[in-house]
């Protein structure tokens, strides 16, 4: 069975499945796109944002 | 170029026929003369020459150059012109300096975000205000809300009114906005010499050169260049338009000392402040970059994507021949 007959019957058979797949899809790229690019964003950042540095102020007070 | 084959074409085009009889068909001289003389390269050029077509498109095109010209630099071109102001009128143009935030990429850099509220509160707050920031602003970006709620306890805020109609003082908190070194503008004048010192929230978008100019300017100031005076209470920038400024050199090396044990160089001390004045400017400057970096990868696949669909759609459009298959004649 090739690849296209298993995801014809696995997904797009039915519209329910086909439509409930789209959501999670879309739920599942949007959690992964943000988390991919903070990643890269924070490496590029390395040590200039507030959460690198807070560490060194977290117990002056209180 | 004009002016070379400029009046060959105006005497040609003199002995042109102006009116014609109307039951001659009226076409334009140039392509009659063109049809006429294809026989020869040399008389399509002179017909190009002659055409009026050509006349009027460098014409055209010599009076949109001198408008264009025009409006780009302000004056007509090739005239000479006196002016009675100075380029230092204008102020020097700051050089461009390589800011930790200048990239497309780069956030802040919130350790020198803290060391410049610190110059700020220190040096700048005894004359500026800076009414856009309150004080919860900096909570998670120099400082954490303990330390903001400690700085804002310092500051005593009218509130009110009470229950018996009255107006009351009480400590800062979180939702105040910074104190004010003056309470009304008239009060900054009357203490600085009749200059108002700006207020600083939007500096750095609010003027020509942004960062760069404000640097510039704090460290920038320097003797008077000979012959030029400058009055009693002014001081000589050359980065300031006109040259004169009210507010004096105020960043000496040493002035502050930082927690974190920065040497407080004059440089030091003017780059951390600006840095704060650019954040206090822009906010929402480092997520603004990083939803930057989201839409930009998002709409180019966008793009991709409806480009490929297009053609792929056009496809057989595109590939089609059509035949004509002339209907066989039946009649004899």
């Amino acid at each position: 069975m090739s690849i296209s007959t298993t995801l014809y019957n696995t997904v797009f058979r039915r519209n329910s499945v086909f439509v409930t797949t789209v959501f999670a899809g879309a739920f599942a790229f949007g959690i992964g796109f943000d988390t991919a690019v903070t990643t890269f964003y924070d490496r590029w950042n390395r040590g200039k944002q507030w959460k690198d540095i807070r560490h060194k102020y977290a117990e002056s007070e209180e | 170029m004009l002016r070379r084959w400029g009046a060959g074409a105006l005497n040609r085009t003199a002995p042109l026929p102006l009116f014609r009889p109307k039951n001659v068909l009226r076409l334009p001289r140039a392509l009659a003369v063109r049809n006429a003389s294809t026989a020869s390269s040399s008389n399509a050029f002179e017909s190009f020459l002659n055409s009026r077509v050509t006349l009027v498109s460098v014409s055209l095109f010599t009076a949109g150059s001198v408008a264009w010209y025009t409006h780009l630099y302000g004056s007509l071109p090739f005239l000479p012109q006196v002016h009675a102001s100075l380029d230092s009128d204008e102020g020097l143009h700051p050089p461009a300096y390589p800011w930790s935030h200048m990239g497309l990429f780069d956030t802040f850099d919130h350790a020198s975000i803290r060391r410049g509220y610190q110059v700020y509160r220190e040096v700048c707050a005894a004359c500026h205000s800076l009414d856009r920031i309150a004080w919860r602003n900096l909570v998670g970006v120099s400082h954490n809300v303990d330390e903001v709620k400690a700085m804002a306890e310092e500051v005593e805020y009218q509130d009110g009114p009470n229950d018996e109609g009255e107006m009351f003082t009480r400590t800062g908190k979180l939702a105040d906005y910074m104190p004010p070194p003056y309470a009304n503008e008239e009060a900054a004048r009357a203490g600085n010499a009749g200059a108002l010192p700006p207020d600083l929230s939007l500096i750095v978008k609010a003027r020509h050169g942004g960062a760069d100019y404000v640097f510039s300017l704090l460290t920038g100031y320097v003797d008077p260049p000979a012959g030029v005076e400058v009055r009693e209470g002014m001081n000589y920038n050359p980065f300031f338009p006109g040259g004169a400024i009210g507010m004096a050199r105020v960043l000496f090396d040493g002035l502050v000392e930082f927690e974190d044990g920065t040497p407080a160089t004059t440089s030091q001390m003017a780059k951390d402040v600006v840095t704060f004045l650019h954040w206090a400017a822009e906010p929402e400057h480092d997520e603004r970059k990083k939803n930057g970096i989201k839409a930009v990868i998002l709409f180019s696949v966008l793009t991709l994507a409806s480009l490929y669909v297009k053609r792929f759609k056009w496809t057989p459009i595109k590939n089609r021949k059509i035949f004509y298959d002339p209907p066989a004649d039946k009649t004899h």
